[in-house]
């Protein structure tokens, strides 16, 4: 025990069996700064390390993609292994076709469900579809696609656009209920009430005022759903297929000599394996041929702007748009 | 002065009565679409249950019990899935050991520390990178970040560890392993879980914070001893959200894993998991039981996720029901 206080140690206290000790402070001023001053700056560069990959990864993708695009690339049909050239035509036709079934699937299902769960989040039917559209949202792509298959592709025996469009749109359908219900939710309750009390019904006040209200949030809720939709290869797999000789322009000419209805020209378009982006990527980077790994890149270049910059754009416009997020 | 409908109603507003002017319709279609979501969501284990009901019978337990040498043989209809299961837990925790530090010194740097004019793009770039096509975080995986730094890596701790059997053997020059999936796991979920953890710590009130630094503790004080352990349930929540993306990810895993199944338990050696196996082997399913396998391993990987969702959905909800002002995570 030592007489003289020191003047970083506090001085007394009472222990249990009644002595009195001087308590030496476990780290002194200095130190602890210095625990500080280190802790606050790994977080920093934690931070730095986290962007690192994304630059390398969107630098390398348009160093290495920006070589093999050309015209040719988005207007021509993959050209027979070991011909040079060829593009990838029937990738794009087929994720535009796959965006546009699954976008008309899911987004009036997606809407009205929205619509409910927004109004009703108590109820025992919104609480169940909340939940389950949680879980929903974090189901692993491939069991969609497992789902597809077994919903459309089993069922008529072939695999199909129509498989494909369904498995994405089972994909989207939780972004875009959970976006609409959010901006549906933003949408100040006065106005809604206004319009009941100047005796519009309910389903006039949800489409001509609510919706109108709330469709910049629900339209990059879309564009969302639809990005991540498009950037999906897993549930492709074994619902779309693939398809490299499909091209969209011979179906509807063939259809038009043929004197085929607009149905059975839609039936053409729908009910065959279908590429995508994604797809295509995925596949060429199975291959030997160097050709078509460099398409690869390219694909990717051109998969990776359209996502990305669809998203740039739609969480600036929620950024804008929703008050909590600023700031 | 006109007749009033009260009086003789014509048949246009006993119809506006009896649908009450479009609402009940409206009211129908709204909840029969709500309703159809719910059957959606009951429709994906449903079907996973009865389309792998006879491979469950078959194989039983067996299925996805540990084995030494697991066979896995379509050609003869042997089936067991452990060599997957083992592939899918040991690359997601290594994913999560790698990926929670660093998610949150990201949160906490984005949520405390950032100044203002930087939160925004700096959190735009993190939430970008998750928006990255599973796919092209494969290409580059294998043509860059494998031979680049996950080879190299592996060398050395061969080298260093070589000894335990988790990192033994010898790692492929492409780099395709394990260890290359677990990396580009940890680096694909860091957005997920440094966002909603970011969310978590901006949702602790402000009174948490100022209390702590009036009573003279430093900042990183305040945030290690008081704000992590307020917002510790809604981190968890990140992190087992984060594990449930690993576990079911599946493009980038199936490019970069080397899909071989070794009865090796190294992280250095190849390996497969249950997504990739099914990403592989499903359209060319040789038979019947072949795919009903591989619908039983969709099976057993859509258990796993459903219960860490349900984890993860309960621990945000809980920690929302405490901050109401917090947003669904």
């Amino acid at each position: 025990m030592t007489t003289a206080i020191e003047p970083n140690t506090f001085p007394v206290s009472q222990t249990a069996e009644g002595h009195k000790r001087y308590i030496q402070p476990r780290k002194n001023y200095a130190s602890r700064q210095r625990a500080n001053a280190i802790m606050l700056t790994l977080t920093g560069l934690l931070c730095l390390l986290a962007i690192v990959p994304l630059f390398w990864i969107i630098g390398y993708v348009i160093y290495r993609g920006g070589q093999y695009i050309n015209l040719d690339f988005f207007i021509q049909l993959p050209k027979p292994m070991g011909v040079p050239g060829g593009g990838v035509l029937h990738a794009i036709e087929g994720t535009i076709i796959l965006s546009l079934l699954s976008a008309l699937f899911s987004i009036p299902v997606g809407l009205l469900t929205a619509f409910y769960t927004a109004y009703h989040p108590n109820t025992v039917l919104g609480v169940i579809v909340r939940f389950g559209t949680d879980v929903l949202s974090g189901m692993p792509s491939i069991i969609i696609g497992i789902v597809g298959y077994t919903l459309v592709v089993k069922p008529q025996g072939h695999f199909s656009a129509l498989a494909g469009g369904v498995a994405l749109a089972i994909l989207m359908l939780p972004t875009i209920i959970r976006t609409t219900e959010e901006m549906i939710k933003l949408v100040p309750g006065t106005l809604r009430e206004g319009s009941l009390a100047l005796g519009a019904p309910e389903w006039r006040t949800a489409l001509k005022v609510t919706l109108p209200a709330a469709m910049t949030g629900i339209t990059t809720g879309f564009m969302l759903g639809l990005a991540r939709a498009a950037g999906e290869t897993a549930p492709l797999l074994f619902t779309a297929l693939g398809n490299d000789r499909y091209e969209i322009g011979k179906i509807i000419t063939s259809g038009v000599q043929n004197h085929l209805s607009i149905f059975q020209v839609l039936g053409n378009i729908f009910e065959q394996p279908i590429d995508s982006l994604p797809l295509t990527l995925y596949k060429y980077t199975q291959q030997p041929d160097p050709a078509l790994v460099n398409q690869a890149w390219a694909v990717a270049l051109v998969l990776m702007a359209l996502v990305l910059l669809t998203n740039i754009i739609a969480r600036v416009v929620i950024m804008i748009r929703s008050p909590q997020s600023r700031g | 002065m006109q007749k009033t409908n009260t009086i003789h109603p014509s048949w246009r507003s006993k119809l506006n009565y009896y649908i009450q002017h479009g609402d009940r319709p409206w009211n129908i279609l709204v909840i029969s679409m709500a309703i159809l979501v719910f059957i959606l969501i009951i429709i994906v284990g449903y079907l996973l249950w009865t389309q792998s009901s006879a491979a469950r019978q078959q194989f039983g337990w067996s299925f996805i019990l540990p084995t030494n040498n697991a066979n896995w043989d379509p050609v003869n209809g042997q089936f067991q899935a452990w060599p997957f299961i083992y592939g899918t837990l040991i690359t997601s925790l290594v994913a999560i050991i790698i990926a929670v530090p660093t998610s949150l010194g990201i949160a906490i740097f984005l949520a405390e520390l950032c100044p203002s004019w930087l939160r925004l793009p700096l959190s735009l770039l993190v939430e970008l990178l998750a928006a990255i096509p599973s796919v092209v975080f494969g290409l580059w995986g294998i043509f860059i970040f494998l031979p680049a730094v996950v080879t190299p890596i592996g060398d050395f701790l061969q080298e260093t560890l070589g000894f335990l059997p988790l990192f033994a053997g010898p790692i492929p020059v492409s780099g395709a392993s394990r260890l290359a999936a677990s990396l580009i796991l940890a680096i694909m979920i860091i957005p997920t879980i440094s966002a909603v953890t970011r969310d978590v710590f901006r949702a602790i009130p402000q009174s948490q914070r100022e209390a702590s630094l009036a009573l003279g503790a430093t900042q990183w004080e305040t945030i290690w001893r008081v704000l992590v352990p307020y917002g510790l349930s809604g981190i968890l929540g990140a992190v087992i959200i984060g594990l449930g993306r690993a576990v079911g990810e599946t493009m980038a895993v199936t490019m970069v894993i080397g899909n071989s199944i070794e009865s090796s338990y190294s992280l250095l050696r190849p390996g497969y998991t249950m997504s990739s196996v099914i990403a592989n082997e499903f359209a060319e399913a040789l038979n019947q039981t072949h795919t009903e396998a591989l619908i039983e391993v969709g099976l057993v990987l859509f258990f796993i996720t459903l219960i860490l969702n349900i984890l993860a959905r309960l621990l945000v909800w809980w920690v929302s029901r405490r901050n109401p002002q917090e947003a669904r995570a």
